[in-house]
């Protein structure tokens, strides 16, 4: 093989290079390992959840106990509200699920899994993080300027987000869309990484439908991110065109078409859904066969199921548009639709279902982060088909009903699908194995608060609770005992939820100060990145000792075998 | 299920898997489908906002109207430079180095492109159409403005490639992945230019 030679004289000169260039973490900085930059992403996500988490917490505290001062921020004004709640979205999406699920377990697991030194483009690679990390800072930046964060919700729709004489945040709402818009440039950079390394940097071997299932989930998640984004970063172009120039492509008194916007971006946003659930389903399947011991049930049915949620995905954009105005016989092609998308999901569940059925389950912390994750995401999917109806959506169209649906499906993607993947590759990234205890702990104490807080916001939502309102005893009909204690049971299982993942500080604080290294292959699994160092060296194997593959990654189980596992790179 | 699962088909020694496309011609066809995501997106919000013309009215009747023909002068200048390209391409693909002629002729035509595209904008300034003069105005600027944004780009890259080439450093890989940029900014334009000027 003539790369890994490449590669590694590439890695040697930059090495010699850090001697006299930048020194200590600086070296990190400017690293093209695949591993680095997955390490960059994981961290700088975690950081935006904190955020991400810390603005949930304030107005949480709001909708509980209106005008009270919350500790740690004070009063919350109205403008600050609708700042926070429009930013914890963006951030959750955009700087925590999407660098998490797929950046930073994409450039960690793909050339890992594929059996590839590093990703094909390894300076594109670096140049993705670092756009990433200054959209970051411009995102940050857009909360502190004056006039305040954006405040027009995470779908930024116009007029609201066009015109600052209505969003009075001139700075902040330009901020937030040049921050999202560099964000995205930093997506395609490492999605057209991630193709290219599956399609060109495979191990001698490894045919189509050897790749581990998570690894085509990234690559099909890329390929819906960066056939969806076109469109929006369009429309992103003209929206700043349009805070900044004036130019009114969003404004009807210029011949602009306000509804232009909700088109163009949910032609991206639906897509987007997709391209966060499916690396974490990814991530449930190879956890699922690996404590269930188990084959994969129809591995090439699963390929072609997100193939097909990816090619439904591009047309069921118009449900979030429903009550904007639509053509009511749109309305009903996209009920269809949508109606369509949720057979193939279900189809992965039963898949999931049918592969644990007869298997011998260990019940560890990644195992159970995985099956919670069917069993939430499961809620999640259910309560859409009643939002994807036309007819029901009228109704509870920007109603709490639709918020608890979505972080029903946000939450188990973004929260359970990372700390799945999390716990179960932490020894092969850290070379250390988390506590057991601990982790247990630290999964209920999420699992059980996080139902508590949302299925008192299904209930407040069929009540006609509405999204978006900053202080629900203003309106006396939403003021009621039975509404305010729902809403203060929501924030106190908030709270415990918080507090809950200081358990997962300490578990990683404690298990970085321990002494015991994990092995190679900690949980007998059969894909590629277990057959290497933990944590794997710059190169990923030794250059004469790279992998070449025999067989798929499901081979568990197999009769006749001694071992209940069967390493893709074992010849016999 | 048994019967299956102990039947694992015999695989001889794998072999090193051959490439069906280079490394840099597979990130920029993925990068050009973007493209094209992009430029999809900017037609949809011209056709709409173009079908909500008050009266159906378009170009609006106060805005002075684009200069159809004198940009087929520009089109036909970007469609030779494609082509003079095409057929540099296709020798050096061949093994024939001394494209250097064609190479820098495809670079000036397109050069050529932008610059006439920018003479006939500061003729539409002179006459009143800017950005925000109408939505007509600001569709034309930030359609057309971000063609001519990646016809820079593509140039710049064409000025690269020709660089190394009389360097005698350019790969097959590298003038295939920067030909692919610019076949797209050229065949992208038609599509613009008859719906936008016409």
């Amino acid at each position: 093989m003539v790369e890994p030679a490449v590669d590694l004289t590439h890695g040697h000169a930059h090495d010699d290079h850090a001697d006299h260039g930048p020194q200590g973490w600086l070296k990190y900085l400017w690293s093209t390992d695949h591993k680095v930059i997955a390490m960059q992403y994981l961290f700088t996500g975690i950081f935006m959840a904190l955020i991400g988490g810390f603005m949930a917490y304030v107005f949480r505290m709001q909708l509980a106990f209106p005008g009270m001062p919350v500790p740690g921020f004070g009063i919350v004004s109205p403008g600050e509200y609708n700042a926070l709640v429009t930013n914890h979205g963006t951030i959750m999406i955009f700087w925590v699920a999407m660098p998490v699920l797929l950046a930073a377990f994409g450039n960690f697991l793909i050339p890992l899994m594929v059996g590839a030194d590093d990703m094909v483009f390894p300076k594109i690679n670096r140049l993705s993080f670092q756009v990433f990390f200054v959209s970051t800072i411009v995102i940050l930046a857009s909360l502190v300027v004056e006039g305040g964060g954006f405040a027009g919700a995470w779908t930024a729709y116009p007029p609201l987000s066009a015109d600052s004489t209505y969003n009075l945040t001139p700075l902040g709402s330009t901020l937030w869309v040049i921050g999202v818009g560099l964000e995205f440039v930093a997506f395609l950079l490492g999605g057209i990484n991630f193709i290219t390394t599956l399609m060109n940097s495979r191990a001698p071997g490894m045919r189509a439908f050897d790749v581990p299932i998570v690894v085509w989930m990234i690559v099909v998640a890329s390929i819906l991110f960066m056939l969806s984004v076109g469109p929006l970063l369009a429309g992103a172009i003209m929206l700043i065109f349009d805070q900044t120039i004036g130019t009114g492509f969003y404004n009807p008194a210029t011949g602009g078409d306000p509804i232009l916007w909700q088109h163009l971006f949910w032609f991206f946003g639906h897509p987007e859904v997709y391209v966060v659930l499916l690396p974490a389903m990814g991530v449930v399947i190879e956890i699922i066969t690996t404590f269930a011991r188990k084959k994969l049930f129809a591995y090439r049915t699963v390929i072609f199921t997100i193939v097909a949620t990816g090619v439904l995905s591009f047309f069921v954009w118009a449900h979030h548009q429903f009550i904007a105005g639509i053509d009511p016989r749109m309305a009903n092609i996209f009920t269809v639709t949508t109606l369509l998308i949720s057979v193939p999901i279900a189809e992965l569940c039963f898949i999931y279902i049918a592969t644990l059925y007869g298997g011998s389950i260990t019940l560890s912390t990644p195992m159970l982060w995985a099956l919670a994750f069917v069993a939430e995401f499961l809620i999640g999917g259910v309560t859409g088909i009643f939002l994807g109806a036309a007819g029901a959506d009228i109704y509870f169209h920007d109603t709490y009903f639709v918020l608890a649906h979505f972080h029903y499906t946000f939450f188990p993607i973004a929260i359970i699908g990372t700390f799945a993947a999390l716990t179960y590759w932490f020894p092969k990234m850290f070379g250390k194995l988390l506590d057991e205890r601990l982790g247990k702990w630290h999964f209920w104490l999420t699992i059980i608060p996080f139902n508590m807080i949302f299925i008192p916001l299904f209930v407040l939502g069929m009540g006609g609770q509405h999204r978006r309102i900053y202080n629900y005893t203003h309106f006396p009909e939403l003021a009621g005992d039975g509404f305010q204690s729902m809403r203060i049971i929501a924030t106190l299982s908030l709270l415990v939820m918080l507090g809950a993942q200081f358990i997962f500080l300490y578990n990683c604080i404690k298990t970085a100060r321990s002494k015991k290294k994990a092995p190679r292959n900690p949980w007998k699994a059969n894909s590629l990145e277990w057959t290497t160092e933990s944590p794997p060296p710059h190169g990923n194997w030794h250059p004469d000792r790279m992998p070449v593959v025999y067989r798929g990654p499901y081979e568990y189980s197999v009769p006749g075998r001694e071992d209940d596992y069967w390493p893709q790179n074992e010849p016999k | 299920m048994s019967a299956r699962a102990t039947i694992i088909p015999f695989r001889p020694r794998p072999q090193k898997p051959r490439k069906l496309i280079s490394n840099g011609v597979l990130g920029m066809i993925l990068f050009v489908f973007v493209e094209i995501m992009l430029f999809a997106g900017f037609i949809s919000a011209f056709v709409i906002i173009k079908s909500r013309a008050i009266g159906s009215v378009w170009p609006p009747p106060n805005q002075p109207r684009l200069p159809f023909e004198q940009t087929a002068v520009n089109t036909s200048a970007l469609l030779a430079s494609g082509i003079v390209l095409f057929i540099a391409h296709r020798l050096f693909q061949r093994g024939n180095k001394s494209v250097g002629a064609l190479l820098a002729l495809a670079t000036l035509l397109g050069g050529a492109f932008v610059a006439l595209q920018g003479v006939e904008w500061l003729a539409l300034i002179q006459e009143g159409l800017t950005i925000t003069s109408s939505t007509y105005g600001a569709l034309f600027y930030t359609i057309i403005g971000a063609h001519a944004l990646h016809a820079v780009a593509a140039i710049a890259a064409l000025a690269w490639a020709f660089v190394r080439l009389t360097g005698d450093r350019l790969t097959k890989e590298a003038l295939s992945t920067v030909a692919l940029f610019w076949y797209f900014v050229v065949l992208v334009w038609p599509f613009l230019y008859f719906q936008v000027y016409l």
